[in-house]
């Protein structure tokens, strides 16, 4: 498959009174045309940062991406003019966030919001832009289009704002959605609707997705390739299939394993991660995780692990990725 | 414990800024009991009622109608002062730890207050030792006690929470998302620790939370909200082996389970719609509008929670 955004060596800092915070610390995925790959991690983990340097909205002066390249379609977005990168944005690549009241223009009419970037990117009038708009609402499921884009963000629920962010994102026709969180602030029964029909509207429109998430379940159940993330560095890298049936960084298998699932027997305890994440101001000097890891060794505290390929498209970042316990089972179940 | 038809309905509009008023019907009328040392999960949707639930049982809302027994007295009809005493016996840990806990007080103020306050312990070093001793069982180390909530990470504030929750030496918890704010690899610290708690102090548990696998993890029976009512409640393994009402069925196959290889086996029901609005609830069952097994009848008649089977209750005339 033709790879579609390509991520290289991207190290994103923000300089603090705290000192130099790695947030995207050197970090390379890519997303293939069509696909939906999920960046996984704990708060502070440095994925929503990946997302926003993509779309270079990484706040200045703190924020700056200092090194690596992020080729679309084969250009450098880190390259372009800040016009140009207007016409990326919102065009090209679409963005949906984690809490749709936010981003939404509060004093704005819905439709405003939606016609405006169709004037703006593909120079629709305003009554072209206006069928345009009704259209994509029906898309998203929502119906009577045309009383809905004369009201206000508030005047809906939250699930329904969600879904006119996914408008949104969508109405430019974008090869690419960048999906922080899309469903973190939604109750289950409506992430569930949220997150079928963006997955329906990427099958359809052959739209590639990169879901940014903490969800497990979620990935488990929408994504093709899993990026891990931990302390600003991608430790694992598969398909969802692979890392979850063979999970090869302890941090993966420390995830999978604190959570209790619904489709197993009941724990008597469940095996939580010690410790806490890391501060990425202050990162150890060898593996970031190796504080918290039940299998380091000396080797762990001194040097970084690179990420390296342990079986096809499987990569993982620990000096034992071969020598550690298989994810049997039983053991998930601690019988 | 025991609640008897409780309901809370909260007042809007028609004040002075005008507005038509109009009833939230937030808790409308439930009941349900737990057994000394037992956990009930109470879940359920955004604006089901489970949080107002629990605050209406502390008194943190004044209930509209109906009655909380607690240890065999009516919560109502105590005076201030039996009320105050009753209080100390019924603990609440909040989901953001950080908004409970006072930004200016150090952890070691922050339990040693109550301790002074309700005279459980009145010598100053006598509770500087108890405040340590706490700080122990809630995994902390009792240096933490000159440090300030904005020093700690989330998961040591919860542990903060629930340390000055057992300082007042409760008989029941009433733990309300106490772990949604939490990361992941740190939500199973939490779960732990608030088990090894109850097992050790004897503790009677209302555990409100939306994440269905966490209160099957918890909880010895569990009880499901929609729109301010009760729709089923059981023991854990019925609820989750073999739920009856059709909403339960719909919520449990909403959780995304962390296999992909089980994901793509397993059927989903996806329910239309939202949760209607509290201040305008459907007629008859107020699931009926998402309901995939609704019949005419279900506009009409409002289902009212009975046996299904022994110790299964559900509120559903198709069952």
């Amino acid at each position: 498959m033709e790879v579609l955004l390509d991520v290289r060596g991207l190290r994103t800092q923000f300089h603090t009174k705290a000192g130099v915070v790695r947030a995207v610390d050197g970090v390379s995925w890519n997303v293939r045309k069509g696909e939906t790959v999920a960046l996984v991690g704990e708060s502070g983990c440095g994925k929503s940062v990946s997302a926003l340097s993509v779309m270079r909205l990484v706040s200045a002066p703190a924020g700056r991406i200092v090194e690596g390249e992020i080729l679309f379609k084969g250009r450098n977005l880190l390259a372009l003019s800040e016009e140009e990168m207007r016409k990326v944005r919102g065009r090209e690549i679409g963005m949906i966030f984690q809490e749709p009241m936010t981003s939404l223009n509060p004093v704005l009419t819905v439709g405003r919001q939606l016609t405006e970037p169709l004037e703006i990117h593909l120079g629709m009038t305003r009554a072209q832009a206006q069928i345009r708009a009704v259209e994509m609402l029906s898309l998203v499921g929502i119906t009577d289009g045309a009383r809905r884009l004369r009201q206000f963000p508030h005047q809906f629920s939250g699930g329904m704002r969600q879904r006119i962010m996914i408008a949104m994102a969508l109405a430019c026709d974008p090869a690419l959605i960048l999906a922080d969180e899309p469903t973190t602030a939604l109750d289950v029964t409506i992430q569930a609707q949220i997150l079928e029909l963006m997955k329906s509207l990427s099958r359809r429109l052959g739209i590639a997705i990169l879901m940014i998430t903490h969800n497990l379940g979620v990935v488990a159940r929408y994504a093709d390739r899993v990026n891990v993330m931990y302390g600003g560095k991608i430790v694992e890298r598969a398909s969802a299939r692979e890392i979850y049936a063979n999970p090869r960084h302890p941090y993966t298998l420390g995830l999978l394993r604190s959570v209790p699932r619904l489709d197993e027997p009941r724990r008597a305890k469940l095996q939580p991660i010690p410790g806490q994440p890391p501060d990425l101001s202050r990162l150890p000097v060898g593996c970031s995780f190796a504080p918290r890891c039940a299998y380091v060794v000396d080797r762990c505290r001194e040097q970084v692990p690179p990420l390296d390929e342990i079986s096809v498209e499987h990569l993982s970042a620990c000096w034992l990725a071969r020598d550690l316990p298989t994810l049997t089972p039983a053991e998930v179940s601690g019988r | 414990m025991e609640v008897r038809n409780l309901v809370k309905h909260f007042q809007i509009g028609g004040g002075l800024f005008g507005g038509r008023a109009a009833t939230v019907k937030a808790v409308d009328g439930v009941s349900f009991s737990i057994r000394r040392g037992e956990t009930l999960g109470l879940v359920g949707e955004s604006g089901c009622g489970k949080t107002t639930t629990g605050r209406a049982i502390l008194r943190l809302e004044l209930p509209t109608s109906g009655e909380v027994i607690f240890e065999g007295r009516d919560m109502a009809k105590l005076s201030d002062t039996e009320l105050r005493g009753m209080r100390r016996r019924m603990q609440v840990i909040f989901q953001d730890p950080y908004s409970s806990l006072n930004p200016r007080m150090t952890v070691g103020q922050i339990i040693s207050e109550p301790l002074a306050v309700h005279r459980i312990v009145p010598d100053r070093a006598a509770r500087a030792a108890r405040v340590h001793e706490l700080l122990r069982h809630a995994g902390l180390l009792p240096a933490m006690a000159r440090r300030y909530p904005h020093e700690l990470s989330g998961g040591q504030r919860q542990r903060v929470g629930i340390a000055r929750a057992l300082a007042m030496e409760p008989t029941l918890i009433i733990c309300d998302e106490p772990v949604s704010a939490l990361d992941v690899s740190i939500q199973a610290q939490i779960i732990n620790l608030l088990e090894e708690l109850q097992t050790e102090f004897g503790l009677t548990c209302l555990f409100v939370a939306h994440d269905l696998s966490v209160v099957r993890h918890i909880s010895d029976r569990v009880a499901v909200m929609y729109l301010g009512k009760i729709v089923e409640i059981t023991d854990r393994k019925a609820l989750y082996e073999d739920p009856q009402h059709p909403y339960t069925k719909a919520l449990l196959s909403a959780v995304p389970i962390p296999d992909p290889a089980v994901e793509a086996m397993r059927e989903h029901v996806v329910l239309g719609g939202e949760v209607p609005s509290p201040l305008n609830p459907p007629s008859g069952c107020v699931f009926h509008p998402r309901c995939p097994i609704a019949v005419a009848d279900c506009r009409q008649i409002v289902p009212e929670l009975r046996e299904i089977k022994p110790g299964h209750q559900a509120a559903c005339i198709r069952l």
